[in-house]
């Protein structure tokens, strides 16, 4: 089993980005039953703007936050410019609208940017540790920590607090959630601009390992979309451990089987997933009386 | 209380409601009766600003309600408890309660809480399970309790009967008429006509968009149309 170790840290990084990325999905989930497919175009707005930014003179965590802003901002605006005027649509149609957004937002990104690949560096440097026997990047620290840090906020969020409650309400009966005064529309710029700060997030703590480009955002948006699947969409536990899990498999199966399998491996899990088990790990069986 | 002056409303192209005037007064029950398909849901629907109103003026403490957002109203005291329910079905009783309360924060919450499942001691015992699991007649005590937890002045209560065993409805009723002790105004919208008339101060009948006619409850009883056409006497 040698360099199993070795897999293991290099599938737990992998997998905490995919982690954040179906993070994300969850809020905007929760909210509206969309899955947002231009999940992954912030992410790669978060790691672009923060290269900018940065090589523009500002300090790296200030660029960071900048970045994080405005990729919150880009969110708030698909909403009120794309979902909320199409409000009463079907879901599969609003899940269209982000599609079409995404393409927008790459398209404007190649322009806006460029199209090379960029990295900013490391946090802590890019000297690996030693942990049994293997080695790992200071930033797949970064990542992980991250990861975790962004589950148990949202968990919290959800389980603790009043306007998390008002969200999954909102998901699930907009007409009673007005009923019980809350304002829906607010509920749903909030969340927008909530998914795009995480989906940013992960992108300034990923780009100095796997670098950003305008393109980078529909694979990991497919990946992230996995993962969530795995996890059960719409649970933050499931997205943790559906990402991770993901993570795992794929550097578990490019160790060991060959690296050219390793793409495979999300679609497989997302077609054996929705074939045995479409809830997910952790989803919940909705439970209705008709 | 509240007051209803010319009200239409619209489906498509389709008027449904052709100037209804209504009015409730403080510490009144209220009740709306006709058949299916009379409007009754409309109208409410409209006093909660998820329908559209095409013409006419909705008064409600003697402020213009009929262009304020739905979410906005119970702020000013109204609530509905709506027809069918429209529970958090994946949410549990617990926190469809608390949700009831998303106006407020402070201590008077848990004690509504506490009030809620004392009248309805079934929602304490299923207190953690998912709403969406309960029974048709929980469901509906749990929409009335969830309604009440928004410290209504007035309540809007959409067909509370509908689809209930006897036993349920005696019991869903008898909350309703003990709403007018706790000070809060009820309209009443029902199909179950005898029910809701004898627990109602004053009722309106309508009929295909229309109040039709409109008199104590005692006398709507009493009034022979009224037997024949609604009543089955």
């Amino acid at each position: 089993m040698d360099g199993l170790m070795q897999f293991i840290f290099s599938g737990l990084t992998v997998g905490a980005v995919y982690a954040l990325v179906a993070l994300g999905f969850t809020i905007i989930y929760n909210a509206s039953d969309v899955v947002n497919f231009s999940q992954g175009e912030f992410v790669m707005l978060g790691g672009m703007i923060t290269v900018f930014t940065f090589e523009a003179g500002l300090p790296l965590p200030l660029a960071a936050v900048v970045a994080i802003a405005v990729t919150a901002g880009v969110g708030v605006a698909l909403n009120k410019l794309a979902i909320e005027p199409a409000r009463g649509a079907p879901v599969v149609s609003l899940i269209i609208i982000t599609i079409g957004a995404s393409i927008l937002i790459r398209g404007a990104s190649q322009l806006i940017f460029d199209k090379q690949l960029h990295r900013f560096p490391a946090f802590s440097g890019d000297e690996p540790l030693q942990v049994l026997g293997a080695t790992i990047l200071p930033q797949s620290l970064w990542v992980i920590g991250g990861a975790l840090l962004v589950f148990v906020a949202l968990w919290l969020f959800f389980t603790k607090t009043l306007t998390g409650k008002a969200v999954l309400a909102t998901a699930n009966n907009r007409l009673a959630a007005q009923l019980v005064g809350i304002n829906t529309n607010y509920v749903m710029t909030l969340s927008f601009a909530l998914s795009a700060a995480i989906g940013a997030l992960a992108g300034v703590l990923v780009t100095p390992i796997t670098l950003v480009g305008y393109d980078v955002g529909v694979g990991l948006a497919l990946k992230g979309f996995a993962a969530a699947m795995l996890g059960g969409m719409g649970n933050p536990k499931g997205a943790l451990v559906g990402g991770l899990l993901l993570g795992l498999c794929e550097a578990l199966t490019a160790g060991f089987l060959s690296s050219q399998y390793k793409e495979a491996v999300a679609f497989v899990i997302i077609l054996a997933v929705l074939f045995v088990m479409p809830q997910g790990l952790f989803g919940r069986k909705s439970t209705e009386r008709v | 209380m509240l007051t209803v002056e010319g009200l239409r409303s619209k489906y498509g192209r389709i008027e449904v409601l052709h100037g209804i005037d209504l009015e409730v007064r403080s510490g009144e029950i209220v009740t709306v009766v006709g058949a299916n398909g009379a409007g009754k849901t409309t109208l409410l629907k409209c006093l909660s600003g998820t329908q559209p109103v095409t013409g006419g003026e909705i008064t409600f403490r003697g402020e213009m309600l009929t262009s304020v957002a739905a979410f906005k109203r119970l702020k000013r005291g109204l609530a509905q408890s709506p027809e069918g329910r429209q529970i958090f079905t994946n949410l549990s009783v617990e926190e469809n309660l608390r949700l009831g309360a998303f106006l407020f924060s402070d201590d008077r919450v848990e004690r509504d809480m506490e009030d809620a499942y004392q009248t309805f001691p079934i929602l304490r015992e299923k207190r953690n399970l998912a709403a969406g699991g309960l029974s048709g007649g929980q469901q509906q005590m749990l929409a009335i309790a969830r309604a009440l937890m928004g410290r209504p002045s007035c309540l809007l209560l959409d067909e509370p009967s509908m689809g209930l065993a006897p036993l349920l409805v005696a019991q869903i009723f008898e909350v309703v008429s003990g709403l007018k002790e706790r000070g809060v105004t009820v309209l009443l919208v029902e199909q179950n006509a005898f029910g809701a008339l004898k627990i109602a101060d004053r009722g309106y009948v309508m009929e295909t968009g229309r109040i039709t006619m409109t008199a104590d409850a005692d006398e709507l009883i009493a009034d022979p149309r009224i037997r024949e056409a609604y009543l089955g006497i």
